[in-house]
């Protein structure tokens, strides 16, 4: 099965620090574009191009960049986010490192569509050898009068300033990202005011996720039609996946979205390694767990979504039948536990009451009440929680436990599990 | 307005009010927890969360504004199940000694848990922090395991206040309010003022409890005598579930003669005595050429505030005491001479509304008499507690008057406890003393209400007298900032740490604006009603100058009356 390069074309062809190398393969020619533009006009393209967030939520680009562009303000931003925090998932970072004037352009396009004249990058803290190559890439990309005052000589001012995270998974969430920028804990706020209205410094703003962003550039050049004829109706596009765990070729692929979670598993990955699939967690540590019967599945945002779990950021974690459910489901839960800002109830209680009780299970001392007890609270931290972090936490556990009863019913009442044992429990 | 239909109501409310708000007008209480009426939202608790219609989430009351066609439901099956795990999880890691906590019967949390029918045992193991309690404060405890996280104090002593004694430590589960390098409060900048414990829902924030050294003294054959700050009067009955505002000075005296206080005394006496000081001081001040603008020191967190962020400024502060330590030295002293007792066998007890009280006794300098000139402070509350245990019927009380030759007060000294106050009184005396005629008026309202900066000028003779009141350490920070600056054009400046005045203060009844508007209005009611209104008007105040003080600023006046200020700069490092 053949790739589909829109999003890496330029993967390997260009030096990524170099703008000027960029341009030679027809960069910032959409930005060009755009300056000419009115931001109505450019919101406009990627309403009809159908453009949504590749970051996890899957929500329509255009409608937050009209939020941002219908609120009045003396100052407005454009934010990058480049916390790639979910576990397993890499995409971002190859745009990152190997094109980032995309990511630019892309930014510097929907800050033209907005109004804003600054945007930032918040970069996660655990990529640090990515710093210099974006410091490197801004500075090019200034030099070349792509960024900065007057950009390519269209009268109008963009700049970005390079932020890094400190190693929350949190600061992933939009709003939390701003807290940290202006530098206070890394906490989300309640919701509304939305960014759009009341952003980072308390100013419109419209927050992106890298991929999101780099997709923008193609969209100006080759018009929303174009676009829409790549991908599903509902998610028009190509998307990044990261495959990894137990398959033969891991790595970041491309493909239209709707492409079949089992040909890639198969076909481009090369099956699974070391035994049988036990299962497989689409859109990273949030996301569901589905079983073997459930692999034919068509990955866009509305099919996945349907089938209870999420796209997401399209990261594929494939596992093998030498791992225990329980124990990945555990796993999961000791990453948000940890990961949780601790600011509300739901999440900083929840999320460890849910990990002792997943704990208890794996030990082989759970009973059918400690089931009870689960479902029931992590159907309340599904929609009571104050951000996706504690909603979040909830879809490993409601999915495995729907997918896998049976797995579950092996642990329970004293019953021994070879591979969560005894001894690795809490 | 925008229309909605709240459990199946419709209402008309004004766009961009919350749900919890609108459920308000429409006699729906959504329970709520974090949320506090005169703080930012927070919405953190999730206790006030709702269903909205056409959303997969559900919504907390507190933070989400309404609509136009909105469809709210608050008491739905999924909702309360939603409002009892949250609160199942907090009670979790809560510690369960609620029948022996300082706050059984005041606790929100313990409140909710009845409002929401909790009564199944809880489904996980209760764990608790496993921190020591925090002790070290002559003015709170804190108990940081019975912390709930709804981060009140954080922004009463970090934003009300300007302080920062609080802030959040670690993430998740290991969340919890620390002080700065986890030092005992005693050892942070911490001024004792109480707002935190005036918003901790919960046991975790607490008034240093100091009734057992009473009943020990009780039984101790000392003569238990007692001063009662301006304030007590108009919050005491507060405290023992009585209206906000309501005026109890003749039943306060009865119930202490109950407890076995052998004196009680005014502290409106000594507020008058303070004007006296202060007042010449100013007028010194300004004839002679000493610094100005001179700030009120009367207030226990304010002094200590300035000595800890701003010692340069402290030669702006007024030498006086404030009344409570005046009383003191006064009681050991003159009154001892007086009543012809030796003042060691006296207990020199303060019922005050503030929590910095209780520091303001142990500073060294208070030794006058030669002893501690005032032994215990108490607060409004802890007082309260011991009428309640005491098993007396506050309500029933009949009246008695303080006790002489201290059971007088004039008006001015009674509006000491409201922002403004101190300064209104200063005024009265000033402007009669240095002109030598009667004030055409007496109510200087400019310097009233809550407003944070207040300010005035008063033609005195010719002299441009202006003024400037400030209440609450933020806005007395910007005071200083000024001051600094050599902005602040003014002669005399007002500072009191609580919001309100002394009033709003750490040791009085869980307070709200609403409340604290109440209790202002009382103190200016008693002041309206008071047959002296002016200091130096009052006839023990001019007998304790006949007797033995001499004159205003006189040398013996300076050893007793007056104190000296030192830096504390070194709590910040």
């Amino acid at each position: 099965m053949e790739e589909m390069h829109v999003l890496l074309r330029n993967r390997g062809k260009i030096i990524p620090t170099d703008a000027k190398s960029y341009m030679s393969v027809g960069g910032y020619v959409a930005l060009k574009k755009a300056l000419s533009m009115e931001g109505a006009d450019i919101i406009q393209v990627l309403k009809d191009a159908g453009l949504r967030g590749r970051g996890g939520a899957g929500f329509p680009t255009y409608l937050k960049l009209q939020f941002a562009y219908n609120t009045e303000s003396d100052e407005k931003y454009i934010v990058c986010n480049a916390d790639e925090g979910e576990p397993g998932t890499n995409k971002d970072r190859v745009l990152l490192s190997e094109d980032p004037n995309s990511i630019f352009e892309g930014m510097a396009i929907a800050a033209k569509a907005i109004g804003a004249h600054k945007g930032f990058i918040y970069l996660r803290s655990e990529y640090p050898y990515i710093r210099p190559i974006l410091i490197e890439a801004l500075e090019s990309a200034r030099q070349a009068g792509c960024l900065g005052k007057n950009i390519l000589g269209s009268g109008y001012d963009f700049d970005i300033e390079l932020h890094s995270g400190a190693g929350a998974y949190v600061c992933g969430e939009e709003t939390a990202l701003f807290e940290s920028i202006e530098g206070n804990r890394g906490e989300p706020r309640y919701r509304p005011p939305y960014p759009g209205t009341k952003g980072l410094f308390g100013k419109p703003t419209a927050l992106n996720n890298v991929e999101t962003l780099a997709n923008i550039p193609p969209i100006l050049l080759n018009g929303a039609e174009w676009y829409r004829s790549i991908g599903s109706p509902n998610s028009p596009g190509t998307k990044l996946f990261t495959v990894c765990g137990n398959v033969n070729k891991r790595g970041v692929f491309e493909f239209p979205m709707g492409v079949n979670l089992k040909d890639i598993l198969y076909d481009v990955c090369g099956g699974v390694a070391d035994g049988e699939l036990l299962a497989v967690q689409t859109g990273g540590s949030s996301g569901a767990i589905i079983n073997p019967d459930q692999i034919d599945l068509p990955l866009d945002i509305d099919h996945v979504s349907a089938s209870g779990g999420r796209l997401g950021c399209g990261t594929i974690l494939v596992i093998n039948d030498k791992n225990c459910v329980v124990d990945i489901v555990k796993n999961n839960l000791d990453f948000f536990r940890s990961e949780s800002c601790g600011q509300c109830t739901t999440c900083r209680e929840g999320g460890t009451r849910l990990y002792e009780l997943i704990c208890h299970i794996s030990s082989g001392k759970g009973t059918l009440k400690d089931i009870e007890t689960i479902k029931d609270l992590a159907n309340t931290m599904r929609v009571s929680a104050l951000c996706g972090l504690g909603h979040s936490t909830a879809v490993p556990v409601l999915s495995s436990l729907q997918n896998f009863e049976e797995v579950y019913n092996r642990h329970l009442d004293g019953n021994d599990c070879s591979i969560c044992g005894h001894d690795r429990g809490y | 307005m925008v229309n909605i239909t709240i459990d199946g109501q419709k209402l008309q409310v004004p766009e961009g009010v919350t749900i919890l708000e609108a459920a308000r007008t429409a006699n729906i209480n959504i329970p709520t927890l974090c949320y506090h009426e005169d703080q930012k939202i927070k919405s953190v608790c999730r206790i006030c969360a709702v269903e909205v219609e056409g959303q997969r989430l559900l919504q907390a009351a507190c933070s989400y504004p309404v609509a136009e066609g909105m469809v709210i439901r608050t008491s739905t099956p999924t909702v309360l199940n939603a409002r009892k795990n949250n609160l199942e999880l907090l009670l979790a890691h809560h510690p369960q000694d609620c029948l022996v906590c300082g706050k059984n019967g005041r606790c929100e949390l313990q409140k909710l848990t009845q409002d929401l029918n909790m009564n199944k045992p809880l489904r996980y193991e209760v764990e608790t922090r496993g921190f020591p309690i925090d002790d070290s404060s002559p003015c709170i405890t804190r108990d940081p395991n019975k912390c709930i996280l709804c981060t009140r104090c954080v922004e009463a002593c970090n934003e009300v206040q300007t302080v920062g004694t609080f802030s959040k430590q670690n993430r998740g589960y290991e969340t919890v309010v620390v002080t700065p390098y986890d030092k005992k409060t005693v050892d942070t900048p911490c001024v004792g003022c109480g707002q935190c414990v005036q918003v901790c829902p919960v046991g975790a924030l607490t008034i240093h409890d100091d009734t057992d050294r009473i009943y020990k003294e009780l039984v101790g054959g000392k003569i238990l005598v007692a001063q009662v700050a301006p304030s007590v009067r108009v919050t005491i009955a507060e405290a023992l579930g009585e209206d906000p505002g309501t005026i109890s000075p003749g039943r306060l005296v009865t119930a202490m003669k109950k407890l076995g206080f052998h004196q009680v005394f005014d502290s409106d006496f000594s507020a008058d005595l303070t004007i006296m000081e202060e007042g010449y001081e100013l007028l010194d001040r300004i004839k002679n050429g000493g610094t100005l603008p001179m700030i009120t020191s009367c207030c226990p967190g304010w002094v200590k505030f300035c000595e800890t962020f701003s010692p340069k400024e402290l030669d702006h502060l007024s030498s006086a005491k404030s009344p409570q330590q005046m009383f003191g030295a006064v009681i050991k002293t003159y009154y001892a001479e007086k009543a012809g007792v030796d003042p060691k066998d006296i207990c020199s007890i303060s019922i005050m509304p503030c929590t910095a009280k209780k520091f303001e006794c142990l500073r060294p300098e208070f030794h006058d008499s030669g002893y501690q000139d005032v032994d215990i402070s108490l607060t409004v509350v802890e007082l309260a507690n011991m009428i309640k245990a005491a098993g007396i019927n506050f309500k029933e009380l009949e009246e008695t008057p303080f006790d002489t030759p201290f059971g007088l007060g004039s008006g001015a000294g009674e509006i000491f406890g409201a922002t403004g106050g101190v300064m209104e009184a200063a005024l009265r005396t000033v402007y009669e003393v240095i002109t030598g005629k009667e004030l055409p008026r007496l109510d200087f309202t400019e310097v009233r209400g809550v407003e944070g900066l207040k300010e005035a000028v008063i033609d005195i003779d010719g002299l441009e007298v202006k003024v400037a009141v400030v209440h609450s350490l933020s806005n007395a920070r910007d005071m200083l900032r000024k001051v600094r600056a050599g902005k602040a054009d003014y002669h005399f400046i007002e500072v009191m740490a609580c919001p309100g005045g002394c009033v709003g203060g750490g040791g009085t009844p869980v307070r709200s604006w609403k409340k604290v508007k109440a209790r202002l209005d009382a103190a200016y009611e008693l002041d309206k009603q008071l047959p002296i209104r002016k200091s130096h008007e009052n006839p023990a105040i001019k007998e304790i100058y006949a007797e033995f003080l001499g004159e205003p600023l006189s040398e013996k006046a300076h050893h007793l009356l007056h104190t000296s200020y030192i830096s504390r700069k070194d709590l910040l490092s």
